[in-house]
């Protein structure tokens, strides 16, 4: 086996995604290959760190708020097609709805 | 060396009640499905759009489309991978209102096999995160992210951050299965050789 076609399967094998014969020959590739054992241990490791990072995680205060927002324009949603004869309920939280803009005069 | 475990999406059966009772317009049970779900939308919104705010926005914009169009929604896939589709085309078309000069698409696919060649062949300290603080490796992680095309990161962070399987990532991109590899691969090894300066073992590290 090339190190080119093992780099192809390294998805599936980091994965688990393949049948016990097609990762016997990867493993016997990477008993020897030192370059794509590293390359292997590494590409698992920042798959590893990425899941555990915590990277942008949602602040409970941000949290609440969006959380009002969402159901505050979900009611409105729902007030206007029940009646929709009435004018729709403007009560949406401009502070935070950025895709709203300012009504002009 | 062992495969990585994947946390997977398992859903309880509760959920299609809670989606079959918000679709009859029981606000409280939307309530719920929002309370699961809020973070994970929030962050495959930050990551793919790479902006606070716009992820705000696009938490908000998503969840509202879901409600609005729960009558559309099948059942045939799972409830998060549909929301996820939502949000994703939501996310995508904020990064592209803010880069007009540059196509954005999860079809956008490099043709060229090279971007992805392992260059550097080094080995990293054992527990290479634990050198950093965590602020520092939130930087180093965050900016290392943000430099992958859109439709690579978007299908790093569903399969990989976020847990989604092969096939949920494709049905919520509307990709094939073999696509969805093919970038996830190549996600993957832009990503070590980047981390590769931040992480390689120094001279200094004894630890075999």
């Amino acid at each position: 086996m090339k190190c080119s076609d093992f780099l192809k399967e390294l998805t599936d094998y980091l994965d688990n995604d393949m049948d016990s014969r097609s990762r016997s020959e990867l493993e016997e590739h990477l008993r020897w290959c030192h370059n794509c054992y590293v390359v292997c241990n590494t590409t698992k490791s920042t798959i590893e760190i990425y899941r555990g990072s915590e990277l942008y995680e949602l602040p409970e205060e941000l949290r609440g708020r969006l959380q009002a927002a969402i159901l505050s324009r979900c009611k409105c949603q729902h007030s206007a097609t029940a009646a929709p004869a009435m004018d729709p309920d403007p009560a949406i939280d401009p502070a935070i709805d950025h895709s709203k803009k300012p009504s002009q005069p | 060396m062992e495969a990585i475990e994947n946390k997977g999406t398992e859903v309880p059966d509760a959920e299609s009640l809670l989606v079959e009772a918000a679709r009859g317009g029981d606000i409280a049970a939307f309530e719920a499905l929002v309370r699961r779900y809020d973070r994970n939308v929030f962050r495959i919104a930050q990551h793919i759009t790479q902006n606070r705010e716009d992820a705000e926005d696009v938490v908000q914009d998503a969840f509202l489309k879901a409600y609005q169009n729960l009558g559309q929604f099948q059942g045939q896939s799972k409830f998060y991978t549909w929301l996820v589709r939502i949000a994703v085309n939501e996310a995508l078309m904020r990064l592209r209102r803010r880069r007009p000069e540059r196509m954005v698409s999860i079809d956008e696919d490099l043709k060229t096999e090279e971007d992805s060649m392992p260059r550097e062949i080094a080995d990293w300290s054992p527990n290479p995160e634990q050198q950093y603080t965590q602020a520092e490796l939130k930087e180093i992680l965050g900016k290392t992210i943000q430099g992958l095309p859109p439709s690579f990161r978007t299908v790093f962070v569903l399969r990989d951050v976020e847990g989604l399987s092969t096939e949920e990532t494709a049905a919520a991109l509307e990709l094939s299965v073999p696509a969805v590899k093919s970038r996830l691969l190549r996600a993957r090894l832009q990503l070590r050789e980047r981390l590769n300066k931040y992480f390689k073992r120094r001279d200094g590290d004894t630890t075999p």
